[in-house]
């Protein structure tokens, strides 16, 4: 597989990798498939009837993990793709997928993934997922990831979103549904700037007894860049639900913060907390009494926040 | 001087003139709302004084800014320290110490100020620590910036008494190996106690100053109590 050196980057920004990974993996560059490997427990299929693939793991696959990395860097290419995720019973995997533009042109560049995650009884999953984007025209980058996941009994899926730069619009939708026992949590990381525009919404259904998840969200708005979050959990059984914003607003950004409960069990325990603010003075004097400078300062708050 | 944020013509220190020697321990007392609070942030350069003037080492930081006057060698340790959601005690430190600390020192700095460093080290200083975990790690900053003037506003507030009896030497090391000048407020009898030189402050004002021996039987003899009668 030929990679030229902005391609690279992108790679290693998303995937944190230098070059061809260990293990499964499939990358997919400017639309095509670039790269494919898959190993005695892991398959991956091209879908027949849509763009995308099929990633069939096998029930008791322990320690392995999957690489799904999307680079985009030819202007203009609107990108979609359809990626269902099969995690066998008892199967303990790791999924690192994310992606990467790189927009030197004048047009908008689009990468739309939809995921869906199958995940059988008594499997657990880490999903992480970075996105990136970076180029000198002036031509758009926009990502909108829908990430659905089913989870049967006592399954468990961990999922670690990250957009911190280059992104301009980006519209992300997770939908996630519990069967007993099973626990759905999610660590969102998110950084806007300059003109930005980034919108996330989770709906979890806690559907089986005992069911849980726990939705947090950090994220920094800068510049004249917008923020809106939704957050719904819907307890339908006997279960618990948290959901947490955390945001720091800074110079002309906006955040909105929308976050809902709902119980339909009387053994349904839910929590929602949303916070809006921006960097306490107090934080920035005190490392300016260390001998940081404001600016400095203020950016190992935004830092710290969002590691 | 310094005026009140919310009210503009409320004096909150005034006259104040007072040197300190090189290397000396200075303890600062008095009553709550004096202005001892108010002095030690005017000397960190965080409350800028309407009128007067700061020296320090022979340079006028009247104007300066709380950054230059911590390069200079100014560090001050909050009444109440500031909490930082992300941020570990070890960034806190290695940021403290300019960086060019390792993981060893820092936890050598955590367990002179008696917490033990395999516990905390990578501890977040969130909400998650308690008012004198926190208080310590503010104290062990001060100490990985080992600077010649450290100032300090209550630092006993807060801390265990098992705690505090360590607390004294960790001040006590400060004045003797670094040389350091040390600018303490305090209500303890124990810290003013290991003063060079007690500096006494109420409505604003110096009332008292000098050597321990002379102003702390005076202090201790206390103002008499309250004489309103309740019955």
């Amino acid at each position: 597989m030929a990679m030229d050196e902005i391609q690279k980057t992108l790679l290693e920004q998303v995937a944190d990798l230098h070059g061809v990974p260990e293990g499964a993996y499939n990358i997919r560059s400017n639309g095509g498939l670039a790269g494919r490997n898959t190993t005695a427990n892991i398959d991956i299929v091209t879908k027949e009837d849509k763009p995308g693939i099929d990633i069939i793991i096998k029930p008791g696959t322990k320690n392995e993990s999957v690489h799904i990395p999307v680079i985009i860097s030819q202007t203009g290419l609107e990108d979609l793709v359809y990626n269902d995720f099969y995690i066998g019973e008892g199967a303990d995997v790791v999924i690192i997928a994310g992606c990467g533009i790189h927009n030197g042109g004048d047009k908008k560049s689009q990468h739309d993934g939809i995921h869906t995650f199958h995940i059988a009884k008594n499997a657990r999953v880490k999903y992480v997922e970075k996105h990136y984007g970076q180029g000198d025209g002036n031509g758009e980058n926009v990502m909108n990831p829908t990430t659905i996941v089913e989870i049967a009994e006592n399954g468990y899926m961990e999922m670690e979103t990250v957009q911190l730069k280059g992104i301009d619009s980006t519209e992300r939708v997770t939908n996630a549904v519990l069967g007993e026992g099973a626990t759905f949590i999610v660590h969102e990381k998110l950084m806007t700037h300059g003109k930005q525009h980034a919108k996330t919404g989770f709906t979890v259904d806690l559907n089986g007894d005992n069911s849980s998840t726990n939705v947090i969200s950090r994220s920094v708005a800068k510049d004249s860049s917008s923020q809106l979050f939704l957050a719904k959990i819907n307890g339908n059984a006997k279960c618990a639900g948290h959901s947490e914003c955390d945001a720091i607003i800074m110079d002309d950004a906006k955040i909105s913060a929308i976050p809902e409960i709902t119980a339909n069990n009387l053994e349904a325990a839910l929590i929602h907390e949303a916070a809006i603010g921006k960097i306490a003075g107090e934080q920035i004097i005190k490392l300016m009494t260390l001998g940081l400078t404001e600016s400095e300062a203020e950016a190992q708050i935004v830092n710290g926040f969002l590691k | 001087m310094v005026d009140d944020e919310k009210d503009k013509h409320k004096e909150i220190l005034k006259n104040i003139s007072l040197k300190i020697e090189d290397g000396k321990f200075i303890a600062i007392t008095g009553p709550n709302g004096g202005g001892k609070s108010t002095l030690a942030k005017v000397i960190a350069g965080i409350e800028k004084p309407t009128k007067g003037k700061i020296i320090y080492n022979g340079t006028d930081i009247t104007e300066a800014s709380i950054t230059d006057r911590a390069r200079m060698g100014i560090s001050y340790a909050f009444q109440q320290p500031v909490r930082f959601k992300g941020i570990q005690v070890k960034n806190l430190i290695k940021l403290a110490a300019g960086d060019n600390m390792s993981i060893a020192g820092a936890c050598d700095i955590l367990s002179e100020v008696g917490l033990c460093a395999r516990d905390y080290i990578n501890r977040e200083v969130d909400a998650s620590l308690s008012g004198g975990e926190l208080k310590r790690i503010e104290i062990a900053t001060i100490i990985a910036r080992g600077t010649k003037t450290c100032v300090f506003d209550e630092p006993e507030a807060g801390i265990d008494l098992w705690s505090f009896k360590n607390l004294i030497k960790v001040f006590e090391k400060m004045h003797n190996e670094k040389d350091s000048s040390i600018i303490i407020i305090s209500h303890q009898e124990r810290i003013l106690n290991i003063a060079d030189e007690i500096v006494v402050i109420a409505g604003g004002e110096i009332k008292d100053k000098g050597k321990k021996t002379d102003i702390l039987p005076e202090l201790l003899q206390g103002t008499g109590g309250c004489k309103f009668n309740c019955d």
